[in-house]
């Protein structure tokens, strides 16, 4: 056994190990803790990934001394690899993006607190990453629930404590639903690791009994993830919840905590039930359905807002309907388009997020439109990485949107009678998109008539500046290089067997 | 006239206890002068919004239709799941997929599970060891869920509320402290003794970490907070948790990466049976029990007064 | 449509059934503590189909007594770990929920969650 193939292990603890002992370091340490810590297992995973793809095999952890059906254990692919990585990255930059303004809102002797669940959220992602065991993940996304429920309601304003109780009812819901599919799998199969699932499964239904609980299960285990991730009916505490955390929360929670657990329901698709078992249930047709309404129904809902953060945090509803509908589509392309998204969305969103406090910073700390006008003249690099985000959600080429809507438009086609209903769906919302975050690109390039009430901000290379810039390099780079990308996903799902 | 006193008491003519029981008469309710007018204010909020609310007939309309929908919603759930139950393996019959007689995981479990970890509590061995990387996940749960308490509560209450010390100090109730100063003790060995049989028999950390913290409630209830700080403070409760999480975490670690890396992690085992046996069972049942020991009385502490 | 074992299986069905209760406490109630009894009641009735589904009839706890380890002599073992994880889950759970409900009560002095948004959302519109 390779040395390297410790790292899926040594980065859960690591993390783990971090928050733990962040609980008696002062905010500073715990920041630089934190710091090195999202550094560190970004660059394993780095790492990692390189060994992955040179050895082509993926490969399996014992957590513990005993073997596969009996102990605990986790499993690396390429794709789990880069996922822990995209993770890494992004939280590392949603982080140091918002430093400024976190030390800003949050009381100082709370700070560490802030830190311990970062640590505590980052091991909870691995481990849903990583995992091959169905109760594990329970318990992680638990954590991760918790955890984000802790980001939202760290500010202590009334808002953010309302949007983490409607935030946490959902979630519970959803974990309820999900633990319940787990119960009814494991009285079915008598295993709880997946892969073992899968090979009882698999007799299960070439026999022909138990359909009926197989297809409650499906339903139930993918309603709560799918609650979790606030696909579109279940999204009313996600503008609140968003909108009103500081910005790091707002940029970790759309692009980390919600992308989770839609990597943990991929695993589900792939290396529990079996893609075969998911096409030929009805499921995915609702989820397909859920996912052009959220389409639809949260780019709308966008347009009416008159609030910026709150307008991105719809737009997420908008994307997650994205993602939902290649997992409706059930072929491996949809699969491939939308996991694309899910990275090309987190890159995004937490550009969108950053840039546009650096924009309501310049304009007095209001997030309405109309105090908006011409702030991409007072702050420039943020009013630039704003622009270059919201052409990226509108799908311009060159930027990552353009590539996912692609990827999504090559895989309707491939399918026989979702292909109009999904073209069609896609094409109205790109141009809803369009509409409202043009509006607000022009909005913030209208100059201000008469004399401004804010000073321009000078133009200065702070760390938040660079994190803007990086962030929009990343866009631009997924969108130019996207062919590596997507074999690496390719390579990624036919691993997950 | 003995008897006499009974009859009257009998037929309600007279309360042998009136004067006598009671510590100390009951303070009359009187809202200050602020509260009166916040109550007020209330009262104008809530007829204004009711105001709006026939006013508003849409809002009503859809407040009707999301209780129907919500019902109808209940109703087709519940009967799907019973649909399911239907189709599900009956309960209690061994040759159920998951039962260990047709079933590799639970057989092993039973057959081998004494020798494989030492614990004659099989679900104690199952958790801390087949299943470890669970557990250790679930004391993550209860850390994170303080941590949120915390930041929610703690300190909090002057923000919105000047915190009132007069409500907190110990009833200083005779009877209640009387007893409690008898069952404490008893109920804190009686802990003791569960977490450290975690292996041997039901129980284990997290029920007898339970129980320690019911103990420890009950002290700062009978004694007050005055009391239960000179041996345990906020302090005391950071180094207790600290030591004992990162002791579970060091030794899983250590116990995962031997276990993947196929080495002997050349912990004994010891004779089944023993109280000091089991390997790695009996310190991580002692650190699970002081961590939710722990918890639990900093929940109470944090929700009665917002610190410790 | 229906399949043969709801009757066999009544300890499954009434766990059903209280987890179709406490959803729909938690859908209907406005109170936020009567929503919280509505999750615990949820999850409580998870936990009844777990220990229902790992009982076997006529047989011991796994806890080995005499020596004896034959499978025929115990229940299964796993459903009883995995209630005792999702127990701790959610007392932690539970723990959050009522510290945000304390929270949202000081602050504007009801527990109805409908009227703290509408109150939330005039105070926005002052501001």
């Amino acid at each position: 056994m390779a040395f390297v193939q410790n790292v899926p292990f040594f980065s859960i603890v690591l993390a783990m190990f971090a928050g733990i002992i962040s609980s008696v370091l002062p905010g500073k340490a715990a920041k630089w803790l934190n710091t090195f810590v999202v550094t560190a297992v970004g660059a394993m995973s780095g790492v990692l990934l390189l060994f992955l793809s040179r050895t082509g095999e993926p490969f399996v952890y014992w957590m513990g001394h005993f073997p596969a059906p009996w102990g605990n254990e986790i499993r690396a692919g390429v794709l789990e690899a880069g996922m822990a990585l995209v993770f890494a990255v992004i939280m590392l930059l949603s982080l140091v993006g918002g430093r400024a303004k976190l030390e800003a809102e949050i009381c100082p002797e709370k700070q560490n607190l802030y830190y311990i669940l970062t640590n505590l959220l980052l091991s909870s992602l691995l481990v849903m990453v990583y995992t091959n065991d169905l109760f594990t993940a329970y318990v992680f996304v638990e954590i991760n629930t918790i955890a984000a429920c802790g980001l939202i309601m760290i500010r202590e304003i009334g808002r953010a404590i309302e949007a983490a109780v409607r935030y946490m009812i959902m979630s519970l819901l959803g974990s309820g639903l999900f633990l319940i599919g787990i119960c009814i799998l494991y009285d079915l199969t008598g295993h709880l690791l997946m892969s073992n699932i899968k090979q009882s499964l698999a007799l299960i239904v070439a026999d022909g009994t138990y359909t009926a609980p197989l297809l409650t299960t499906i339903g139930l285990m993918s309603a709560g993830l799918a609650i979790k991730s606030a696909l579109f009916p279940f999204h009313s505490w996600l503008p609140d919840a968003y909108g009103y955390s500081t910005v790091s929360s707002s940029a970790m929670l759309s692009s980390l905590v919600s992308k989770g657990y839609l990597f943990l329901q991929i695993k589900i698709f792939y290396r529990v039930i079996g893609l075969d078992v998911i096409k030929n249930s009805q499921v995915i047709h609702i989820l397909f359905l859920f996912g052009l309404m959220g389409m639809i129904f949260g780019s709308l809902s966008a347009i009416r807002e008159n609030d910026i953060r709150r307008m991105i945090s719809f737009s997420s509803v908008a994307q997650i309907g994205y993602i939902y509908m290649g997992f409706g589509l059930g072929s491996d392309l949809g699969m491939i388009a939308s996991v694309y998204h899910i990275i090309a969305h987190a890159a995004t969103k937490s550009l969108l997020f950053l840039s546009a406090v650096g924009l309501t910073d310049a304009s007095g700390g209001s997030k309405r439109f109309l105090d908006l006008t011409g702030a991409g003249y007072r702050n420039k690099i943020a009013g630039v990485a704003f622009s270059a985000g919201c052409l990226s959600m509108v799908g311009i080429p060159m930027f990552a949107g353009f590539v996912s809507k692609l990827l999504f438009a090559q895989a309707a086609v491939g399918h026989t009678y979702k292909t109009l209903p999904a073209l069609l769906v896609l094409a109205v919302s790109t141009i809803l998109n369009a509409i409202y975050f043009m509006k607000t690109v022009i909005r913030i390039y209208t100059p201000q008539r008469g004399e401004s009430q804010y000073q321009p901000q000078p133009l200065h290379f702070g760390t938040r500046k660079i994190t803007l810039l990086a962030l929009v390099v990343l866009n631009v780079a997924m969108g130019m290089l996207s062919q590596p990308i997507v074999s690496w996903i390719q390579a990624g799902l036919d691993m997950f067997g | 006239m003995k008897h006499d006193r009974f009859d009257r008491w009998l037929h309600g003519e007279r309360d042998s206890l009136l004067n006598r029981v009671e510590l100390r008469p009951q303070l009359e309710y009187a809202p200050s002068e602020e509260e009166l007018q916040k109550i007020q204010e209330e009262h104008a909020f809530l007829r204004e919004k009711v105001f709006q609310l026939e006013q508003n007939y849409k809002l009503r309309l859809f407040q009707r239709l999301y209780r129907v929908a919500a019902v109808v919603f209940c109703i087709v759930f519940t009967s799907i799941m019973l649909i399911t139950v239907s189709w599900l393996p009956k309960a209690g019959d061994p040759s159920n997929p998951a039962n260990p007689d047709s079933n590799e995981v639970s057989a092993r479990y039973i057959e081998r599970g004494l020798q494989e970890t030492g614990a004659v509590n099989i679900v104690t061995g199952m958790i801390l060891d087949y299943r470890a990387f669970d557990t250790f996940g679930e004391s993550n749960v209860l850390f994170v869920a303080t941590i949120t308490v915390m930041i929610l509560l703690r300190g909090s209450s002057g923000q919105e509320e000047e915190p009132d010390n007069q409500l907190h100090p110990g009833r200083e109730d005779v009877i209640l402290m009387k007893v409690a100063g008898l069952l404490v003790p008893v109920i804190l060995i009686f802990g003791i003794y569960v977490i450290l049989n975690g292996h041997l028999s039901p129980g284990g950390g997290f029920s007898g970490g339970t129980i320690i913290g019911a103990g420890l409630i009950l002290y700062v209830n009978a004694f007050g907070f005055a009391n239960i700080q000179r041996f345990f403070t906020e302090k005391t409760y950071k180094i207790i948790c600290f030591c004992a999480l990162t002791f579970y975490c060091l030794a899983k670690s250590y116990s995962f990466y031997t276990g993947a890396n196929h080495l002997d992690s050349g912990i004994p085992l010891g004779t089944p049976g023993a109280i000091l046996s089991s390997g790695l069972i009996l310190p991580l049942n002692i650190c699970v029990g002081l961590v939710v020991a722990c918890t639990m009385y900093a929940f109470y502490a944090l929700f009665r007064k917002g610190g410790f | 449509m229906l399949g043969g074992n709801l009757l066999a299986n009544y300890g499954e069905s009434i766990a059903m059934i209280l987890f179709g209760i406490g959803f729909s406490n938690l859908l209907l109630q406005r109170n936020l503590i009567k929503k919280i009894l509505g999750l615990n009641i949820m999850d409580t009735a998870i936990y009844l189909f777990l220990a229902q589904k790992g009982y076997i009839m006529g047989r011991a706890a796994p806890i080995v007594v005499d020596g004896v380890q034959s499978v025929e002599a115990y229940i299964n073992p796993v459903p009883s770990g995995l209630v005792l994880t999702g127990i701790v889950v959610s007392v932690s759970v539970t723990a959050l929920m009522l510290s945000l409900t304390i929270r949202l009560y000081r602050r504007y002095r009801t527990l109805d969650l409908d009227e703290i948004s509408a109150r939330i959302k005039k105070e926005h519109q002052k501001n």
